[in-house]
């Protein structure tokens, strides 16, 4: 899923301040379970952003709402009412949802309140995790079901680097080498000799390198396209 | 070795593959490029190795502190008579830029480069810079051979006109993690196309020995020269440092000992207890120390069967690179004169 995390308070407060009526988007998908803009923390949020403001001087009309999925147009058209009374939008959806009301509302103004961060999951109880980069092309058939694009600090495909000590990466202790998981792996596996083979550069045109992307599914098209 | 090679038998007629085909024991030295655009440094330090080494290896942003490029160095070393190995990282340049800074380099009389990946850029003087790592290093060296082999770009289109003909080279730190993966990873890179390997600092003769066991086993030492690196070191704390810090770097406790003994007649006193004078003299006694045990891994390291030669870092000290050489009888350096064509 995706894992975003909270802006700064303060960096928020500045976002919405020239505004008076405020809407606190959150959503009920990926940033619910975790813990960073699901219904829980569009209240607190809200709550925190209105003794704030009454304790400056500035009362502000702060409310808050959370859709299923902000990133689904359907679920949006369900707040519009709120939405188009708001003079900001405090999303606390990830990336794709603030983008999806800045879509749906050409009218609003909309502000991020959270910062997306990465496809990943929990760890443990607090503690999140990359796991994808979404390359375009997976290529975790190759390398034991870890990810070397995401998980090896240089996204390298023939191996690890010199950097690799102890099991962590040169970057910082904190690292695990995405490498030393995929050597491990596969070695208990058997697999190991996968890693002699040469992998040849990868088309990095899949990834973003080729522009925003898209998908398109002839199959599931409503309308006939020819 | 069974490789295209030009109309005069070498690869890329470089002084280094001379040295080597000949069948002598190969010196290089590192040179680390200014921080500025003084070209007068280069030739400062350019002074302190003719003649000590074969060939000049000179870093490509290391450890990823903007510097001079590698090119821009090799180039006035090149016009300073002496023969420079361009390293080339896959940190900052992607395929595209790579390629057209080789036709550069070769264009420029540049026939070495040593291939690598790069240290991460957060270790650097600009942490914040976008890295690229659009190949990895295994991936260069295909990149490079396939240029100068098959005339080819590494998109597949042809290369009209003028190849760049370079003695391709490799690094391998044979200590690094996964310990038992790496001569594998050292196969790797020889069969993507790499003539010559350097090695992580080797300070730890007997583990440098195991692994040379499992290269001499893979067929490795015949397929690609290795050359072992060395270094001296400056100071224990720099030593200890290292050992500490640097990831694939074994320094054993008694190398460290040993200086520790250089710097005895100064021991028990603080930083702030000695004078300068004091301060200098037992820095030089280190420093004395620390060639010498230089000169005894060399003179280990020349033993091991498949080591063809040794790249000396003494990077910010090239001075010690000199009585390194010599100490280890190293000195004078070989003519090979370049086969009729
Ligand atoms: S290979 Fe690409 S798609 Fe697969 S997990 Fe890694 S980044 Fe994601
Ligand atoms: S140490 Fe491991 S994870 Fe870090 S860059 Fe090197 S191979 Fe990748």
């Amino acid at each position: 899923m995706i894992i975003a995390e909270q802006k700064p308070f303060e960096e928020i407060k500045r976002s919405i301040a020239p505004a008076h009526k405020v809407l606190v988007v959150g959503c009920g998908t990926c940033v619910t379970v975790c813990f960073a803009g699901g219904a829980r923390e569009a209240a607190i949020l809200a709550a925190s952003l209105r003794m704030a403001f009454k304790l400056n001087g500035d009362p502000k009309e702060i409310t808050e709402v959370t859709v299923q999925r902000q990133c689904e147009w359907e679920y949006l058209d369900a707040v519009a009412e709120q939405v188009g009374k708001a003079e900001v939008v405090l999303s606390l959806g990830c990336g794709v949802g603030v983008q999806a009301i800045a879509e749906r509302f050409p009218r609003t103004w909309v502000v991020p309140g959270l910062n997306t961060s990465f496809l990943g999951m929990p760890a443990e109880q607090g503690v999140w995790v990359e796991r994808c980069a979404a390359c375009g092309d997976c290529i975790l058939g190759l390398t034991a079901g870890i990810c070397p694009i995401a998980r090896c600090s240089k996204s390298l495909l023939n191996g690890p680097c010199g950097g690799s000590q102890d099991g962590h990466c040169e970057v910082n202790a904190d690292i695990p080498c995405g490498w030393q998981l995929i050597y491990d792996r596969l070695k208990a596996l058997g697999k190991v000799e996968m890693l002699y083979e040469i992998r040849p550069p990868k088309n990095w045109r899949a990834s973003r390198d080729g522009g925003p992307r898209k998908i398109v599914r002839p199959d599931l098209r409503l309308i006939e396209e020819e | 070795m069974a490789q295209l090679t030009s109309s005069d038998g070498y690869l890329s007629g470089s002084n280094l593959e001379r040295v080597l085909r000949a069948g002598h024991f190969a010196v290089t030295a590192e040179l680390g490029p200014p921080q500025s655009a003084d070209a007068e440094v280069i030739r400062r330090k350019a002074a302190l190795l003719r003649g000590f080494c074969d060939a000049v290896n000179i870093t490509d942003n290391q450890t990823a502190i903007v510097r001079m490029s590698s090119i821009g160095a090799g180039a006035i070393l090149a016009r300073e008579g002496l023969e420079p190995v361009i390293q080339v990282t896959c940190r900052d340049r992607n395929r595209l830029a790579i390629q057209s800074d080789l036709l550069g380099a070769y264009a420029l009389g540049i026939r070495n480069v040593l291939c690598l990946t790069g240290d991460h850029q957060t270790f650097g003087n600009h942490p914040e810079a976008k890295n690229v790592f659009d190949l990895d290093s295994v991936q260069l060296i295909q990149m490079v051979k396939t240029l100068r082999d098959e005339r080819t770009f590494q998109c597949g289109e042809p290369l009209r006109g003028t190849e760049p003909r370079f003695f391709i080279g490799a690094a391998e730190s044979p200590f690094a993690d996964p310990v038992e993966f790496r001569p594998y990873r050292l196969a790797k890179k020889i069969k993507a196309g790499a003539n010559f390997i350097q090695t992580q600092l080797v300070f730890d003769v007997a583990a440098f020995e195991l692994f040379m066991e499992k290269v001499r086993s893979l067929g490795l030492h015949q397929q690609a020269y290795i050359l072992a690196g060395v270094g001296p070191l400056k100071s224990p704390a720099m030593a200890k440092y290292m050992k500490e810090n640097v990831p694939g770097i074994l320094i054993p406790d008694e190398l460290i000992q040993k200086l520790e003994e250089a710097g005895k007649p100064w021991a028990g006193k603080s930083k702030d207890e000695l004078t300068k004078e004091e301060k200098k003299a037992r820095s030089e006694a280190w420093k004395q120390k620390g060639i010498e045990i230089c000169v005894e891994l060399i003179q280990r390291i020349m033993q091991i069967e498949g080591v063809a030669g040794v790249h000396i870092m003494a990077i910010e000290w090239e001075e010690a690179v000199e009585p390194i050489v010599k100490g280890a009888g190293l000195y004078p350096r070989p003519v090979v004169e370049p086969l009729p064509a």
